[in-house]
């Protein structure tokens, strides 16, 4: 394919003003990616785990949950290795089902307006943050002593 | 209008009425995950503990092991279609493309797969030990 350099280019990221509902359309994205591959890779891991049997299910959770008390210091550092891959899947599965949630409400036609959907951007990073807080913290308050 | 090859008398004709089946099936795809994400965060959360025994039991029974299935259909149709957006908005050389979308659908398609008949398995079976 031929193509021809000096062709004019449409105005691109670079002239336009961030804001967040620009924000939250590469965040979306990202997050999608994040999901589709660390998070379902994790998911896929859990339910091998499961169906396999105990041993395999103590394996997923001394590396995802906790390491234990007699854990090693490579089994430590894996271990919290895996806890920040957790906590960065559970963040974009909040981010990425909120803003979906959004999408959904735009295909209705709702939410165009400058503000609203300043507004609604917004509001989508904010629960995203929350939602993931919440989480972090009801499992850190079961296993961080651990 | 001829009527000459197939493609001789299809041009012209506008779309196919195919464009807008990529666009619904994300939005269906979506509902899906997001009927059946809610369904497993709470159904783990009401678990009584999260030892191997208590799980496996949970999973084994239909009323899991269904929706779960359900769930990774929804899921990996979803990534296809959403992956497949984004690689064609990024990767713009054709050898490039066709390699990425290829490994797209190896990708979804085999760990589909792998994880229904990791559930499937575990529900005929019944809980190892």
């Amino acid at each position: 394919m031929a193509k021809n350099p000096n062709r004019p280019l449409s105005p691109h990221l670079g002239v336009y003003k961030w804001g967040p509902h620009m924000a939250i359309s590469i965040f979306h994205r990202a997050t999608a990616f994040v999901l589709a591959t660390a998070g379902m890779l994790t998911l896929l891991w859990w339910l091998y785990s499961i169906a396999t049997g105990t041993e395999a299910y103590a394996l997923f959770q001394s590396y995802v949950v906790s390491a234990g008390p007699e854990a090693t210091a490579w089994q430590i550092v894996a271990n919290w290795f895996f806890r920040l891959v957790g906590l960065g899947v559970t963040w974009s599965f909040f981010q990425h089902a909120f803003s979906g949630i959004r999408h959904l409400l735009m295909d209705m036609g709702a939410g165009y307006e400058l503000t609203t959907n300043k507004t609604w951007s917004l509001l989508v990073f904010i629960a995203a943050l929350t939602a993931t807080g919440i989480t972090a913290l009801l499992i850190a308050s079961r296993y961080m002593g651990n | 209008m001829g009527n000459g090859t197939g493609i001789g008398r299809v041009r012209g004709l506008g779309s196919a009425k195919h464009g807008s089946k990529h666009w619904i099936d994300q939005r269906l795809t979506a509902i899906g995950n997001l009927l059946l994400t809610s369904w497993l965060v709470f159904s783990v959360l009401v678990l009584p503990n999260f030892e191997h025994e208590t799980v496996a039991a949970w999973l084994a029974q239909p009323s899991a092991a269904v929706p779960m299935i359900l769930m990774l259909v929804s899921i990996f149709w979803h990534v296809r279609l959403g992956l497949q957006v984004l690689i064609e908005d990024y990767v713009h050389e054709d050898g490039n493309k066709f390699a990425a979308l290829t490994i797209l659908n190896f990708y979804v398609i085999g760990a589909a797969a792998f994880g229904i008949f990791m559930v499937a398995k575990h529900a005929f079976t019944g809980a190892p030990v």
